[in-house]
């Protein structure tokens, strides 16, 4: 069994981002970068995968694959740190599309014929959650979004999804492309011996241009403002003043 | 110019969200709006009441989106804009119809500011994205709390679309969450309660205040995360995104990812310990107490007020 964990670096989701005055975009230089967090737990449910089928036939592969700047192998090192065995990084400096990082992925999947993909859910820079979605559609394969549970249950795959009215188990038959979300396992984190080991794994850099795939952007990002600030607010001194907000709250919203 | 809108149901209803995506696509020219699913008609019939809707589409088959977007993909043909609602049926399938197409989707729209121009938050709603789209066709999702519900009273044609599409997945089991609160994602006012609750039992608290203000309820990821709240009460970049009249925080501090999910209520309150939560600098009115306190105080008090809603 192979399975390919995409990953990408944004900036650190504990950072409060700022945006740049000139409307030009948000202020990275000098700010934390790190794996984004769905992605962490996408790496952590293939290493949990590959550990429940230690003593099989065919040990499980993870591949590690990103498409970023040379920075990026930070992250990669990171997933290494946790399990996975090798990494791809694809080199750009560019800020891709998201069809257009999927698209660079399908070359991947189909030259590592990955049994299994995972993403994160979403990116926590551009909150897009597309890739999962448009990498299956692009390798033609069934996917399932949104996972909090996944098991390997003889050829097919079970996935819980976490969904508007609750939750949703599917099956679905390999090969297929899973996406994370948050309470699908808690990530590890790497111990130290497990760091220097990474640095001994894999990590095939390669240009993004090598893929010949058309990476020209469809859209127009016109300008990126900071959203509008909210009024100054008050403490009140009892219940009862809360109480007589909320009346006068719900009979504001009653006469409209 | 045509678009086309997939309508969200569950359990045999209309999705709130519905109403909304059509008020906003209205905007962007004349709808047909697609319902898929099996026993379908009730909720045709309610779609067929939507203002601005021309013709109702339905077709037989699964959600799943490998399914649902070959689908959608041979019905563009006849569209400038497929549009879906961004809950987790639009996420799940729009993505993957835009890939079909090798278009470039334009995802969790809040304003639509012309036929190609639109606005987006990114950065967990800390930076909002100005974004024109100039491809051929449109592949759109719209935040629903965004749009103001449309109109009803219409009565649109409804046409059955023939073919049942194939799907590689199978659905082995649903785990609906049972509750007779208001739908959280397009509530007038909710209540939403954190981790300071400290056990599901507890949660009751919030869910009788709700009650008592015909309220939808909300929880932080921390109080799902402690299983005090399922997961569809989850109010935040990555739960639900909620835009009511009145939001009322109890016990909770204001993470950065729940105030994604915020941003867009009219008043805030916040009820908090701590005077220097992020959560109660936010609020239009704080009250600093603990909450096993000051909430059966305060239903007490809406019960002497004869407060309903
Ligand atoms: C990638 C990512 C995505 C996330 N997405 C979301 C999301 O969608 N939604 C979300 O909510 N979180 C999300 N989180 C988690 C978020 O960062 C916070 O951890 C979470 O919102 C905190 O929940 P809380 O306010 O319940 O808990 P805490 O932060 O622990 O706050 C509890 C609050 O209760 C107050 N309190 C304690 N006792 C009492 C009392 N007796 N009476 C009154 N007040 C009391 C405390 O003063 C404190 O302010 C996400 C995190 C990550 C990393
Ligand atoms: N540049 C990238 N390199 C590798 N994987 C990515 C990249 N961008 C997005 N992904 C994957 O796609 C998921 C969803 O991202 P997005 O669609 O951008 O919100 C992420 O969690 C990653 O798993």
């Amino acid at each position: 069994m192979k399975i390919l964990v995409a990953i990408k670096r944004v900036v650190d989701h504990n950072v409060r981002i700022r945006v740049r005055p000139d409307g030009t975009g948000v202020e990275t230089t000098g700010v934390r970068l790190s794996m984004n967090p769905f992605c962490k737990h996408a790496v952590e449910a293939a290493v949990q995968l590959a550990e429940a089928g230690q003593g099989a036939a065919s040990p499980t592969e993870i591949v590690i694959v990103s498409v970023g700047p040379k920075a990026a192998t930070d992250v990669i090192l990171t997933a290494l740190a946790m399990g996975a065995h090798r990494g791809i990084l694809i080199e750009t400096d560019a800020d891709l599309e998201t069809l257009a990082i999927a698209k660079l992925l399908a070359k991947v999947v189909d030259e590592e014929q990955a049994d299994l993909v995972l993403l994160g859910k979403q990116a926590v820079d551009d909150d897009s959650n597309h890739v999962g979605q448009m990498l299956a559609a692009l390798t033609n394969r069934p996917q399932a979004t949104f996972a909090s549970e996944i098991s390997i249950v003889g050829p097919a795959l079970e996935v819980t999804r976490e969904i508007d009215s609750g939750r949703q188990t599917l099956s679905l038959p390999l090969p297929a492309i899973v996406t994370a979300d948050l309470r699908l396992n808690t990530p590890r984190n790497a111990a130290l011996p497990m760091v220097m080991k990474a640095r001994a794994k894999p990590l095939a850099v390669r240009p993004v241009a090598e893929f010949g795939v058309d990476l020209s952007p469809r859209l127009v990002i016109e300008k990126i403002n900071p959203p509008a600030e909210r009024a100054a607010g008050r403490t009140l001194g009892s219940v009862a003043d809360l109480a007589a907000f909320i009346a006068d709250d719900i009979a504001q919203m009653e006469a409209l | 110019m045509r678009v086309l809108v997939l309508a969200d149901h569950d359990a045999g209803l209309l999705a709130p969200a519905t109403a909304r995506i059509v008020q906003g696509a209205t905007a962007l020219g004349a709808i047909d709006l697609l319902v898929v699913g099996d026993d379908i008609a009730a909720i045709a019939q309610s779609a067929a009441a939507l203002a601005g809707v021309a013709k109702v589409l339905t077709g037989k088959g699964s959600l799943a989106a490998d399914g649902l977007a070959a689908r959608l993909a041979a019905l563009a043909g006849d569209y400038d804009y497929v549009v879906a609602s961004a809950g987790s049926v639009g996420k799940d399938v729009m993505p993957r119809l835009a890939a079909l197409l090798d278009v470039m989707p334009v995802t969790d729209i809040v304003t639509i500011l012309g036929p190609t121009r639109f606005e987006r938050p990114i950065y967990a709603g800390n930076a909002v994205q100005t974004v024109t789209d100039n491809q051929p066709r449109h592949i759109l999702t719209l935040r629903a709390s965004a749009f103001r519900p449309a109109a009803t009273g219409n009565t649109a044609d409804i046409e059955a679309l023939d073919s049942d599409i194939a799907s590689l997945v199978t659905l082995l089991a649903n785990h609906r969450t049972l509750s007779d609160t208001p739908d959280l994602a397009t509530a007038q006012i909710v209540v939403g309660g954190g981790v300071a609750l400290g056990s599901a039992e507890n949660f009751q608290l919030i869910e009788k205040l709700a009650k008592r203000l015909g309220a939808a309820v909300g929880a932080t990821r921390a109080a799902v995360d402690a299983g005090y709240a399922p997961n569809d009460w989850q109010i935040g970049q990555t739960g639900k995104i909620i835009a009511p009249d009145l939001y009322i925080a109890i016990g909770i501090s204001g993470a950065l990812q729940h105030l994604a999910g915020i941003q867009g209520a009219k008043k805030i309150v916040a009820i908090n310990t701590d005077a220097e939560a992020p959560l109660v600098k936010l609020a239009d009115v704080a009250l600093i107490g603990d909450l096993f306190e000051t909430i059966p105080q305060l239903i007490a008090e809406l019960d002497k007020r004869g407060v309903t809603h």
